[in-house]
């Protein structure tokens, strides 16, 4: 456990390593000053690597062996005929398999560590309007819905990129009738959902599921349940700045 | 003196465990009720997730004592600087250097060359070359995804032409890639930014913002994850027909 502690420890370094040089050299070189309260800087990026360190290395011991052994679990066969009475093909078959991609999603989405960080700079900027709980609810519900239609996605065998282009216009139809301050914000929360925690999980949910399902190909139907999770809470971020230009408009129409 | 310093570092490890509680129900809920099987290594399980929460909380905690000072930091004295050029060299740079050796995209990279292999579309001989030139790839179009970011941000662009520009363009491609690579090419925009690069991203898009005049930090300052994410997609799908 020591040898895994220092090979987590390890890239985590080699990870930090490449901006860490970038920095200094333009520090050093190009704008030829130190960082303000260097020490404290210093600190807290230590601070980061021992906290990532420990994250990754926690996640490996305690989340990742559970959540694929459930994923293949939830997806195999045996699993499903006892649950279900009716064919293997059939896409109400694998029920369970939804609910546990949601909860999944939703989850994992409230521990990622780079959506807080976002969410804590959009509380910042927006001067306390957006909560760094609300914003990663909402980003974790899009997360959560994202997941239930990509497994859907699988177990019926539709094309993937008919499923993104129809997120991507709804995203543009939500962006020409919402507010524009917040559009950045929801652009950018695509994005961020999508790493440390959630992905390894995933992934294995997606390729146990198309070997589970008759007629699928794990290499070309297990992909793009990352694709997905990152169109549908652009979607969610998006509504929940709808929802709140509506409550505007409402409050300014009773005041009348 | 001490004892508030404890009783702070038990209230930031009860904050981690508060965002770390719904996986565990979640996986509870699963394991013993739903596939009532019993569960394996609980020791194991219970020291990793003690280190989850450790982790999650020192993570927090650099997050505002490091990264966040970092990012603005560099945005005042680059602004402060006065020269563009050194201030989208370094946009590109960061892009790039923390996508070329990301684990997510070599991994990624990786299965691609596989599955290309494999379906005939490049010779075994050069599959090594088309998973490092699918790796460069896409390193640059995130260094250009951050270097346009930061060009909008000082222009004042809105962020929604050049978004749904960019939709527009992987509809299109879509449409003319070869079949195979849609789906990593899908994939690829979201293993692309990673823990460290978007706290320190985000910092750098929102100091932007609060220091060039007549921006403001929430609708200018972000979305330079968002290109990010977008951008390769763009170049993987591009490569992939090149080179088919």
């Amino acid at each position: 456990m020591l040898i895994e502690l220092g090979i987590t420890f390890l890239n985590t370094l080699r990870d930090v390593a490449p901006i860490v040089l970038l920095i200094a050299v333009f520090q050093i070189f190009i704008i030829k000053k130190s960082i303000p309260h260097l020490k404290n800087v210093i600190f807290g990026v230590v601070l980061v690597i021992f906290g990532l360190t420990f994250f990754l290395m926690g996640l490996e011991q305690a989340l990742f062996p559970v959540g694929e052994l459930m994923a293949k679990q939830l997806s195999n066969p045996e699993f499903i005929t006892k649950t279900y009475s009716g064919s293997l093909t059939d896409w109400k078959a694998y029920y369970w398999v939804y609910i546990f991609a949601a909860l999944l999603g939703f989850s994992t989405t409230i521990a990622e560590p780079s959506l807080y960080a976002v969410a804590v700079k959009a509380n910042e900027v927006s001067g306390g309007t957006i909560g760094t709980l609300y914003l990663r609810f909402v980003v974790a519900i899009g997360v959560a819905i994202a997941l239930v239609v990509g497994t859907y996605r699988i177990v019926v065998g539709d094309s993937l990129a008919t499923y993104i282009m129809v997120g991507y216009v709804i995203v543009v139809i939500q962006t020409i009738f919402v507010k524009k301050d917040l559009v950045a914000l929801a652009y950018d929360s695509g994005g961020v959902t999508t790493s440390t925690v959630t992905v390894p999980i995933v992934a294995a949910l997606g390729l146990g599921l198309a070997s589970a399902v008759p007629g699928r190909n794990p290499a070309i139907d297990g992909f793009g349940l990352i694709a997905f999770a990152s169109v549908f809470p652009m979607i969610t971020v998006l509504g929940y700045a709808q929802i709140n230009d509506l409550a505007i408009y409402f409050k300014k129409l009773s005041k009348n | 003196m001490i004892l508030k310093l404890i009783g702070n570092i038990a209230g930031k490890l009860k904050t981690s465990f508060f965002d770390l509680l719904p996986i565990i129900v979640v996986v509870l809920f699963f394991q013993t009720i739903v596939l009532q099987q019993p569960f394996p290594n609980m020791l194991e399980t219970l020291v990793g997730l003690v280190f989850v929460v450790i982790g999650l909380m020192l993570f927090v905690e650099g997050l505002e004592l490091g990264l966040f000072p970092i990012g603005e930091n560099l945005s005042y004295a680059l602004v402060k600087k006065g020269s563009l050029f050194w201030l989208l060299s370094f946009s590109f740079l960061l892009g790039f250097s923390t996508t070329i050796a990301e684990p997510a995209l070599i991994a990624v990279a990786k299965e691609a060359g596989e599955i290309a292999v494999k379906s005939d579309l490049i010779k075994p001989e050069i599959e090594s070359s088309y998973i490092l030139g699918l790796r460069i790839s896409v390193a640059i179009s995130v260094g250009l995804a951050i270097l346009i970011g930061i060009w909008r941000i000082i222009k004042g662009w809105p962020i929604y032409y050049l978004i749904i520009g960019g939709y527009v363009m992987v509809i299109v491609m879509t449409l003319f890639a070869p079949e195979d690579i849609i789906g990593i090419a899908y994939d690829a925009g979201g293993v692309t930014t990673s823990t460290i690069t978007v706290p320190l991203v985000t910092a750098l898009g929102v100091g932007l913002a609060t220091v060039i005049e007549g921006r403001s930090p929430l609708t200018d300052g972000f979305g330079l994850i968002a290109f990010a994410s977008l951008l390769p997609m763009i170049f993987v799908m591009g490569y992939g027909m090149l080179i088919f």
